[in-house]
């Protein structure tokens, strides 16, 4: 049994059947080669495959694909536009918040939707608006520092 | 003056890349008809596997394969990442098969499946029939080293991977003319690595009928010759493949997957197969840190000064040997730089237990003796009423010193001005003055902890490193290295060395970042903090013969001698005036295409080092103990080092900010869980293992005292693994500072602190 869904990935228009067990990491992943979401811990523990669903940052490896029906998803691949990195990215590139990199997109993701809301934090919001995301290498400084930078008018 | 590279916070090669999802980690490759492959784990810590009957996985619809033990190369191998030893009784202990009819802890690997899919694969392995005789668990060293204690190992007699030490004085004596003796005992935990990504690799067999495989690895070559090891195939006929990494700290210095994935794909005729690890599985089925146990008895003058120090230790290795052995001999070695004992007597013994296998991470044993040392030197100091820091400045050994063992010489060290500066960012004095006379249940107290590391491993190991320049026609190059990158930022600051040294800007170097066993120069790897220090010799020693090379040509195009050339912006100058003569990119044409003369300019070097740099460094810790919940926050925290010239401060302030929260995390709050009768893990996942978040992490300080090391490319000397050893040692003595309470134990968590501070009356 599969249920035919539709929805946007980064502006494009996609649609296709999919498994009612089928995840929407999985689906952005496996099926649609969205790479940049990453696969941490599968269960919702570390924030690395953060998408933003209709603007708001979600685990898509907990997130079934059938939710995501009529919504509008973007990506890692969908921040950058014309080959311009966003002030987000280009923050966390000139920061040095970035090691590994396998949180980073969800990190930048978290980020956008952020600063996309307008409203300002202070660091210890930051530091709670961050706390889904778990990092190894960088004992978040520059990331936080990054975030700052994004936020600043 | 030519635009100074090195020492510059360049911006990471590979940033855009990471930053807008383009880089490609094992997991973003696809292949057609690709296969799943899955562990059937044991769920006993000691078992033998009587009867196994795979007959009803095998006819599940999907299923390509299934295998266990039987079906396999039974080529006993070892899996850590050292460099081949052609001497046998160098070679690590090799006590591991493809698969086992022995479980050795609970998730050890019993057999394996092949199918279309993840569910598919899953299915078949509750379809897999396994009869166990149930063994007793051996779940402690103590345990296992009793007396007639059930053997792990079959051929291992006492459950001792090895014991060996050394002495070096005669420690009796300093007992003897000793006006003090001490004692102090302490234990560290069983803490996991964690990295982003959880090991994965998958593998086929190409048009030529050789063994592809694409894995997360520290060590591409390394792992080439293991896998043709547990095969029993010529090495040759593997191929690894590292693309970006998502992370190793140790754990993918060790080869947990890809003998294994090769045996599955040869299962298959060749088809693809992925052999990826939840984090679950991640957590208790590849590597952890070794738990040890030390005692620390230290003969002292009256006037302060360290005489000799006997160490006991006992680590637990888990399940196989892996890196157990080296850990040991590594904590025993790379702390005697520091404080000047005229005797040490280290009498280590490496033990299996039935508990996932202890490998390498973050700093090699190190980080255990350092918190047993830092916190006995501490106890030493107060017990003396002298103050800590002048203590141990007043035995501090310095440069100069040449250790008698390893023969290495001490050429830089910035120690005394670390500790300076440290003092001075944590508002020392002031402080101490102001915490003198707490009284209630929230008190701050302030420690520090001095460390000394290696860069590298000679002569322990061999270190050997290649790089490969190739120079394009429009003057820029591409740098092809065997060192991995795995986030530390490594192919940075090699392509800031060949910048430098070539005389062309950092955008003109393109860094092959890709490892692939066919193509890319031998390195050994990521691990020991090695590879600036080691790989950056062999990436300058490249750019200085092409350098060479090109002049030479200038000189067969224009006549002016070698010597009054350079290189400088990408233009080949005079050296004196530097006035221009041509474009470098003129130079590199005529390389290529000059009708009578081309010759395209390479180089393809090697560099066996036969140095090893010794780094330094301290960490200050102020905290503040909540003695009512047993909560210990730290305020503040600076750790400065003394790793020669910085070839990239920004990459260098992220290595020292990461090191430090693993110290932290391993201070107060990681601990792996096991159940104390079955050895069952308890906690091997991200929510209930107490990796630090970003709300647990306290702004980190990081400084650097900039000695020159005339050992290394540069300057250079080791940084990745060093910034990880002293937080847990200077948090502790901070408590210490606070409380009064001399904790002997990691981590101090809220639990273990609050049954502390209730038995020393405080609450």
């Amino acid at each position: 049994m599969t249920k035919k869904i539709a929805f946007e990935v980064n502006g494009k228009k996609v649609e296709l059947e999919v498994q009612p067990g089928e995840t929407l990491l999985e689906v952005l992943r496996y099926r649609l080669h969205y790479t940049g979401v990453k696969k941490g811990c599968a269960v919702g523990e570390c924030g690395a495959c953060t998408v933003l669903i209709d603007g708001t940052p979600t685990n898509s490896c907990i997130y079934l694909a059938v939710w995501a029906d009529g919504k509008e998803i973007r990506t890692i691949e969908g921040v950058a536009k014309d080959g311009e990195l966003s002030k987000v990215q280009k923050s966390f590139v000139e920061e040095g918040a970035i090691q590994c990199g396998f949180c980073t997109p969800g990190f930048v993701l978290t980020a956008t939707a952020m600063v996309e809301s307008g409203k300002k934090y202070s660091r210890e919001e930051i530091k709670r608006e961050l706390s889904g995301h778990l990092c190894r290498c960088t004992g978040y400084q520059k990331i936080i520092k990054a975030v700052e930078k994004s936020l600043q008018d | 003056m030519t635009k100074k590279v090195v020492g510059q916070r360049e911006i990471r090669v590979d940033a855009v890349a990471k930053v807008t999802g383009k880089a490609k980690y094992t997991d973003d490759f696809f292949e057609r008809e690709m296969l799943v492959g899955k562990i059937l784990r044991s769920p006993y810590a000691h078992a033998r596997v009587k009867n196994i009957d795979v007959s009803k996985a095998r006819a599940l619809p999907g299923v390509e394969a299934v295998l266990t033990y039987k079906d396999v190369p039974q080529n006993r191998f070892a899996t850590a990442g050292h460099p081949y030893a052609l001497d046998p009784k160098k070679r690590d202990p090799e006590d591991r098969t493809i698969l086992t009819d022995k479980a050795r802890f609970v998730g050890d690997e019993i057999a394996a499946v092949a199918a279309v899919d993840e569910l598919t694969a899953e299915q078949a392995l509750k379809l897999i029939d396994v009869e166990y005789e149930v063994l007793e668990p051996v779940l402690t060293p103590e345990a296992a080293l009793t007396e007639g204690a059930p053997r792990i190992h079959d051929d291992c007699e006492n459950n001792i991977v090895s014991s060996k030490g050394y002495e070096i004085g005669d420690i009796e004596e300093t007992f003897k003319k000793a006006d003090y003796v001490f004692e102090d005992e302490f234990e560290t935990s069983i803490v996991q690595h964690c990295q982003l990504e959880n090991h994965i690799s998958y593998s086929y067999i190409d048009g030529d009928g050789r063994i592809v495989i694409v894995s997360s690895t520290q060590i591409p070559h390394i792992c080439r010759r293991i896998v043709g090891q547990a095969l029993g195939i010529p090495w040759g006929r593997v191929r690894v493949i590292k693309p970006y990494v998502g992370g190793g700290f140790g754990s993918k210095q060790d080869i947990c997957l890809e003998a294994l994935n090769a045996a599955m794909t040869i299962a298959v005729d060749g088809r693809p197969v992925k052999l990826e690890l939840s984090r679950e599985e991640c957590m208790i089925a590849t590597r952890t840190r070794h738990a040890f146990k030390y005692i620390f008895k230290t003969a002292v003058s009256k006037e302060g000064k360290l005489l000799g120090t006997q160490v006991t230790a006992i680590s637990n290795t888990g399940a196989y040997a892996s890196h157990g052995h080296a850990i040991s001999m590594s904590a025993g070695a790379k702390f005697r730089p520091l404080y000047s004992f005229e005797a040490i007597k280290f009498s280590p013994v490496t033990v299996y237990t039935n508990l996932p296998v202890a490998g390498a991470m973050r700093a090699y044993g190190v980080p255990q003796i350092k918190f047993a040392l830092e916190s006995h030197v501490e106890n030493i100091a107060r017990k003396l009423n002298m103050n800590p820091i002048e203590f141990r400045r007043k035995n501090f050994r310095g440069a100069g010193y040449v250790d008698p063992i390893t023969g290495n010489k001490v050429l830089s060290c910035g120690i005394e001005e670390c500790v300076k500066r440290g003092k001075e960012l944590i508002n020392w004095e002031e402080k101490k003055v102001r915490y003198k006379d707490q009284k209630g249940f929230m008190r701050r107290g302030l420690g520090m902890a001095c460390f000394s590391y290696a860069s590298g491993t000679y002569p322990a190991g061999q270190e050997i490193a290649g790089a490969r320049i190739v120079l394009n026609q429009d003057g820029s190059v591409q740098l092809q290295i065997g060192a991995t990158e795995i986030g530390q930022g490594s192919d940075t600051v090699f392509a800031q060395m060949t910048a430098e040294a070539l005389g062309i800007p950092l955008d003109m170097v393109h860094v092959i970042s890709t490892q692939d066993t066919d193509i890319s120069p031998f390195d050994t790897g990521a691990y020991a903090s090695r590879q600036t220090y080691i790989t950056g010799m062999a990436v300058k020693k490249a750019a200085l013969e092409v350098k060479e090379k090109v002049l030479d040509f200038v000189l067969g195009m224009t006549g002016i001698p070698k010597e009054a050339l350079d290189i400088a912006d990408a233009n080949i100058i005079y050296k004196d005036s530097r006035e221009v003569i041509m474009p470098l990119s003129e130079a590199a044409m005529q390389s290529y295409y000059d009708t009578a003369f081309a010759s395209p300019i390479t180089s393809d070097t090697s560099n066996n080092a036969r140095v090893n740099a010794m780094s330094f460094g301290v960490t200050f810790a102020e905290v503040e103990v909540d003695i009512k919940t047993g909560k210990v926050e730290v305020l503040e925290i600076f750790n400065v080092h003394d790793s020669g010239k910085i070839i990239n401060p920004q990459l260098a302030e992220g290595q020292v900010h990461g090191g430090v929260s693993m110290g932290i995390g391993y201070a107060l709050s990681e601990r792996l869980l096991f159940n104390e009768k079955t050895g069952e893990p308890l906690n091997n996942n991200l929510l209930d293992y107490k990796l630090p978040t970003i709300m647990d992490t306290p702004q980190i300080g990081v400084d650097f005292v900039e000695t020159f090391e005339p050992t290394g490319p540069f300057g250079c000397k080791s940084l990745g693994e060093p910034p990880t050893i002293t937080p847990a040692p200077a948090i502790r003595n901070a408590v210490l500072d606070a409380t009064g309470v001399a904790f002997n134990r990691i981590p101090i968590n809220p639990q273990y602190a609050f049954e502390k501070f209730k038995e020393a009356g405080l609450i």
